[in-house]
């Protein structure tokens, strides 16, 4: 278990100069290899402390913080710094440096030869989704997202184990957020980082973290544990507070809809006879059939419409909502409600998985 | 009873004709003294600037006592150096010097102030050290503000050159000089010391500007 823990913090507490309480009172945490977790809470629980104290840009008053089994205080603050990524909400770019010089910060400072470098920053431009042309700007010609993405590859550039994010988009607008979210969401999962997250966005945490910390003010952990478990048992009233409404809603946020059973409902294939059909919606009790040719999803015909011709005479009509197995539950609660359908199906690439209906959801609501 | 009042046309281009060489020369030695007060000022300037910004409290007696030195009048200064310097060079750059500091001083230390939190904050993330951190991030972000203290600074030094002409150390002041002395007041020499001093000063200004806009390119590339 122990080489498996990335971070360590034990017994971990800061209490600022001059203030009389407690920053971050005795937190204990541990954060595994290539875990994404996320730090939440309100203003003044101690989430960005807690993050600083990890590269030491803010010293602890007490307790120890090991990384990869080395206490941090091992090594001098710098060389601690240089191997782990670190991204703030300021972006904080370097606004004499061109995008590429700016990507280069860490590889430059460790020395590396240029050649190197170079190769280093197209392959990141390349990686968090930066247009060539764009390394020779400077930061000021950017937009905020892709200055956010500049921020990514520079705390990438150097391959550190670890990423440490402070609010990273917070300073984005909601659309351009989302997108920033699932593409460092992805990043994480291709790069296999260790992360630490901070955000005061619930949602946020939720959708980004394996593990989420809510931490309450005065620095005091409230739970640490996976984003659904916390959804289903919050663990104190401040952490089913601090998570809001629409707790099952946000639970079903997690879920693929493949974690709820899909079923197969009244489907034939085309070449099925007008007896087969008819069996069919008699057996569903339904007043629509749903056609296949092979795996692959044709559409639908209205039931009433089914005399004795063949089905594959029949023009099948588009289902209203269709998603793919990645959704969430939540998406398929969505597109049904808003699209008046009755079913959601589920589709890949074309092929047919089943389908949701209310009904299904429901259960999974209720579980 | 003045009959013939002996008059001096405004000006006289054949003085300045035969005079060339001196105005030259004159011309030289007023940039030698400014060139160094300059020199000298920044460098003083930049070590007093490194010490408030690394100590915080020491900013605020450093500002204070620069702030006398700016606000004593030049002849005062020179009053009082003399009994150890005599009357001469080091007289003249101490009272130059001394009005520098002030405006080079807060310029420095503002401008690296003045450096975004998110920037000084992402630079110690990265791992850069005090020293490095300082003078690769923070005062390159803080040259145009710096420039901005040093072309005040330039245009002042240029001023009081002129004044330093009472010290027998010749430059453009010595035509002005020259011409309110004389017994008949000689309007060519005063408006070439002026006229030069001024141009002087504005070219120097401008040279500063350039410098300063071709050391910061990217305050020229804005959003896109």
């Amino acid at each position: 278990m122990a080489k498996d823990v990335m971070i360590r913090l034990v017994d971990v507490t800061k209490q600022f100069p001059g203030a009389a309480d407690l920053a971050v009172d005795g937190l204990s945490l541990e954060v595994g290899r290539g875990q994404f977790v996320t730090l939440v809470g309100p203003s003044g629980c101690g989430k960005t402390t807690t993050l600083k104290m990890i590269n030491r840009i803010i010293e602890p008053t007490s307790g120890s913080i090991l990384i990869d089994g080395r206490n941090s205080l091992a090594s001098p603050a710098h060389e601690l710094r240089r191997s782990i990524g670190y991204v703030i909400q300021q972006i904080g770019l370097f606004p004499h440096r061109t995008i590429a010089q700016n990507i280069a910060t860490v590889p430059m400072l460790l020395g590396w030869e240029q050649p190197r470098i170079d190769g280093r920053v197209a392959e990141l431009a390349d990686t968090v989704g930066l247009e060539d042309e764009m390394l020779a700007r400077y930061p000021a010609e950017l937009s905020g997202g892709q200055q956010q993405r500049v921020g990514v590859a520079r705390a990438l550039a150097a391959d550190p184990p670890i990423l440490l994010a402070d609010e990273p988009f917070g300073a984005v607008d909601p659309i351009v957020r989302t997108r920033l979210q699932q593409e460092f969401r992805d990043l994480q999962e291709r790069l296999g980082k260790t992360v630490v997250f901070v955000t005061h966005d619930v949602d946020e945490a939720i959708f980004l973290g394996d593990r989420m910390a809510i931490l309450n003010v005065g620095g005091i952990l409230e739970q640490f544990d996976t984003p659904e478990n916390i959804l289903a048992n919050p663990g104190s009233e401040f952490v089913e507070s601090f998570l809001g409404g629409e707790r099952g809603l946000k639970r079903l946020g997690l879920l693929p809809v493949t974690g709820a059973e899909l079923k197969w409902g009244p489907f034939v294939d085309v070449s099925a006879s007008p007896t087969v059909a008819r069996a069919t919606l008699e057996e569903h009790d339904v007043d629509w059939l749903g056609l296949l040719d092979g795996t692959r999803l044709l559409g639908w015909v209205d039931g009433s419409s089914l005399d004795g011709r063949s089905l594959v005479d029949h023009e099948p009509r588009p289902f209203l909502v269709t998603l793919s197995s990645d959704s969430s539950l939540r998406t398929a609660l969505d597109a049904v409600v808003t699209g008046h359908a009755r079913v959601a199906v589920v589709v890949d690439d074309g092929v047919y998985r089943g389908m949701l209906d209310l009904e299904s959801i429901a259960e999974e609501i209720t579980e | 009873m003045i009959l013939a009042q002996q008059t001096m046309p405004l000006f006289d281009w054949s003085w300045v004709g035969r005079n060339l060489d001196t105005i030259w020369d004159r011309t030289l030695e007023h940039l030698r003294l400014t060139g160094f007060a300059l020199v000298v000022g920044l460098a003083l300037s930049i070590a007093l600037a490194a010490l408030a910004l690394r100590k915080p409290r020491t900013y605020e007696p450093i500002t204070a006592v620069t702030g006398i030195m700016y606000t004593i009048p030049s002849l005062a200064v020179f009053a009082l150096a003399r009994p150890w310097f005599g009357i001469g060079f080091v007289t003249a750059e101490i009272a130059l010097v001394s009005y520098t500091l002030l405006i080079l001083i807060r310029n420095i230390v503002a401008g690296i102030n003045g450096v975004p939190p998110g920037v000084r904050e992402a630079a110690l993330g990265m791992g850069y050290r005090d020293g490095e951190r300082l003078r690769r991030i923070e005062f390159p972000l803080a040259l145009p503000v710096i420039v901005a203290g040093l072309r005040i600074a330039t245009v002042t030094v240029i001023g009081l050159v002129t004044v330093t002409s009472l010290l027998g150390l010749g430059g453009l002041g010595f035509f002005i000089l020259d011409g309110i002395r004389r017994s008949v007041i000689f309007p060519t020499g005063i408006i070439v010391g002026v006229v030069l001093s001024v141009a002087l000063a504005a070219i120097l200004d401008l040279v500063l500007l350039a410098v300063g806009r071709i050391l910061t390119p990217w305050t020229r590339r804005g959003a896109v």
